[in-house]
């Protein structure tokens, strides 16, 4: 076992993350030490990258423990790139963090900054030329082969062709270097998917009350709905983001099944959906930024009621899903489609209310027939005890949930084959006969023996998976 | 009763845009003649029927009793809401569109909602018949018939009666309790008609009006449904088996009895 991080206390004396644990006994005693835990620290450096989103939409993830923010054009609002990086550095320090930060043009030379700079530079490119090759984090075997050639900083490779350094150490290495001088193009991806349409509030004072920043929200749905109106769209995806003065941040988002730029209608779905948290919004000390993020819209031309009054009640179930949505949850409230295949389980594919705006094509069942299939389907099917004449026949009678059903009618069996070209061969399944049982006082089931008497099975399970009406 | 002439077009104005408003306070038939004639025409739209299932066993033929009311009441282009309590789900198994299919509703009209306690349910309930989008809105909770009292099922029956959504409470693991509903069902399976090969036929149940406001209650029929015309018919006598000469595609016979 190794040290994966030390605090400050255990640096000055003189242990580093790597060393052994035996080791780091040794040398310290008294030595406190804790597992390390990756997830906690991935997920610390998520909440920490979702507070930096009120600096710039575009935050990415510099894993195992960095953060990269594209800030062009955002730093002006903090007093340029100085005020922001205070501000940054004084919110971390804040909640107890030490936080490093380096601005560069490109994110491989502001990554390779915050780790490897020792002295300060006048410049960046000064700053990145004078950084160590290890700055490029290449494998072992280039960095040795480096350091035997005698390239010991980024300026003596900078100054070389680039064909030379490629042919001797591979075009990693020199993709790297580009990447650092800023001569490649790289880009951050940003972690959530840009928001179409934005609008925020920033608070001076931060807003302690749920109802108030409730308000202000109103005042911003607003103003969203405006700028949908300019773009002749309605909203299908709406997310709010509450920031709180401490870091944390709380998402909130709303769907809605049509495209949609009523204030009102809005404005009732996220009080529906603040209401339904299971936790609670907590203001904490107060919020001190709200945005309202427009995720996807479609085109929406200004509407016009039908004389029939059809439209009136479409937009009335419409609303009703959005709402019902929200308050069950989005995938409680479903619709059906149909599936192309056999098994009974699999025929039909559950599909969110909210989502569903196509027409689903289901095929009628041929006349005259009774149902074939059940109206209530047990998933899994339940095990049940029968009595049948012969081990491949019909059933004569079984039990189910501690009750004896004497079969009366039945008809089957529909052989299912399991799919398999879907299956591994040697795992190829069971065949499954179905039989539609009516026991003699009126019930009607669907069971099926699993796997063929004596070709598949030696004893085939019975189960019970569906009832009829 | 006579219409007069404003009123008569006020109604055949309500019927041609098909709103559910228009249907509030009418009559939707079962298709069943005997039924119908006792029902005084058949049952009232926009509001609250109540359907019981006899034993828990008979839960499935209950639903299937519930959605097929809810198909009469809704026509035949009206969405249909099922909500349900996700208890529900785990007793009686989750509902199978393609069963659905099979009793007569297109699931491409249907939608089913999950909750996860009766509470929310209800509140949901009460939205939902407030929409006048929907064409019946089937409500299956699974809790004691305390949680589910007067004031509840009286908030529901206003809900139904002002947008003209019908309403069907259907109570498969519950004794009737006093409520605000117009009808009240109990449903049992019943032996179908025998097809060929001792074959079980349509769906058939013995149905129980345990109470009708302001009209006759305590009677009895048994009923088979009708996928193909949507409808309920008297079932046959039991034991009958129907004569059918080759294969079911022919089936003459089985209307003629």
């Amino acid at each position: 076992m190794r040290l994966a991080a030390v605090d400050p206390g255990a640096l000055a004396l003189g242990l580093m993350p790597g060393i052994a644990l035996a080791d780091a006994r040794a040398y310290v005693s008294n030595l406190v030490v804790f597992d390390h835990d990756s997830g906690a620290d991935h997920c610390l450096l998520e909440k920490v990258a979702d507070a930096c989103e009120r600096y710039s939409p575009m935050v990415a993830i510099d894993a195992p423990d960095g953060l990269l923010i594209d800030i062009t054009g955002c730093d002006h609002l903090f007093g340029g790139e100085a005020g922001l990086t205070a501000e940054m550095e004084k919110r971390f320090t804040d909640v107890g963090m030490t936080v490093r930060t380096a601005l560069a043009y490109s994110p491989e030379a502001a990554h390779a900054l915050v780790r490897f700079q020792i002295l300060p530079a006048p410049d960046e490119e000064t700053a990145v030329k004078r950084l160590t090759v290890a700055a490029l984090e290449l494998e072992a075997e280039t960095a040795i082969g480096l350091r035997r050639a005698g390239l010991k900083t980024i300026a003596d490779l900078a100054v070389r062709p680039s064909s030379a350094l490629t042919a001797r150490f591979g075009r990693e290495m020199t993709y790297r270097l580009a990447c650092l001088l800023g001569q490649a193009d790289s880009r951050i991806t940003p972690r959530r998917p840009l928001a179409a349409l934005v609008v925020e509030r920033r608070f001076a004072e931060p807003i302690a009350h749920v109802e108030t920043a409730l308000a202000m929200l109103g005042e911003l749905v607003g103003e969203a709905m405006l700028g949908l109106e300019q773009r002749g769209a309605g909203g299908r995806h709406f997310i709010v983001r509450f920031f709180r003065s401490d870091g944390a941040v709380r998402d909130i988002a709303v769907e809605t099944g049509l495209p949609t730029r009523d204030p009102a209608i809005l404005d009732r779905l996220l009080r529906e959906r603040v209401e339904a948290l299971a936790d609670p919004i907590d203001p904490g000390f107060g919020f001190d930024l709200i945005r309202l993020g427009v995720a996807r819209f479609e085109p929406l031309a200004p509407g016009q009621l039908k004389l029939e009054g059809g439209a009136v009640d479409e937009a009335a179930l419409a609303g009703l899903i959005d709402r019902l949505s929200i308050r069950l949850g989005r995938n409680q409230l479903r619709r059906f489609a149909p599936r192309d295949t056999h098994i009974p389980e699999q025929a039909v594919l559950p599909l969110p209310a909210i989502e569903t705006n196509v027409p689903l094509r289901w095929v009628a069942p041929a006349p005259d027939e009774p149902p074939l299939r059940p109206l209530h389907l047990f998933d899994p099917p339940q095990p049940i005890d029968v009595v049948a004449e012969v081990p491949d026949g019909p059933p004569r009678q079984f039990k189910w949930r501690r009750a004896q059903h004497e079969v009366a009618r039945f008809e089957g069996p529909e052989r299912i084959a399991p799919e398999w070209w879907r299956q591994s061969p040697d795992k190829p399944g069971f065949t499954r006969d179905y039989y539609r049982i009516e026991d003699v006082r009126g019930r009607r089931f669907w069971i099926f023996r699993h796997g063929l008497y004596g070709r598949e099975r030696g004893h085939p399970a019975w189960y019970l998976h569906g009832l009829f009406a | 009763m006579t219409e007069s002439p404003l009123t008569a077009l006020k109604h055949h104005i309500a019927s041609l845009e098909g709103h559910a408003h228009a249907r509030a306070g009418k009559l939707f038939t079962l298709g069943a003649a005997v039924v119908d004639t006792k029902l005084g025409g058949g049952l009232a739209y926009g509001r609250l029927h109540e359907v019981f299932a006899d034993e828990t066993d008979d839960g499935a033929s209950a639903a299937g009793f519930a959605m097929m009311l809810a198909l009469r009441a809704a026509g035949d282009a009206m969405p249909i809401l099922w909500l349900r309590q996700r208890e529900a789900e785990a007793r009686t198994g989750r509902i199978h569109a393609p069963g659905l299919a099979e009793i007569g509703l297109d699931p491409a009209r249907f939608i089913l909602g999950i909750a996860g306690d009766a509470a929310l349910l209800l509140k949901a309930a009460g939205d939902s018949l407030r929409c006048t989008g929907l064409g019946t809105v089937v409500i299956e909770p699974w809790c004691s018939a305390r949680a589910l009292d007067l004031t509840l099922s009286r908030r529901l029956a206003l809900a139904a009666e002002q947008s003209g959504v019908t309403a069907l409470l259907l109570r498969t693991d519950a004794a009737p309790s006093p409520s605000a509903a117009q009808t009240r069902w109990k449903v049992r399976a019943a032996a179908s008609s025998t097809l060929p090969a001792n074959a079980p036929g349509m769906p058939a149940i013995d149905i129980t009006l345990l109470r009708h406001r302001g009209g006759p209650d305590g009677l009895a029929w048994r009923l088979e449904w009708n996928r193909d015309q949507c409808s309920f018919r008297e079932a046959p006598l039991p034991g009958a088996v129907l004569p059918l000469p080759v294969g079911r595609s022919a089936e003459a016979g089985r209307h003629a009895a």
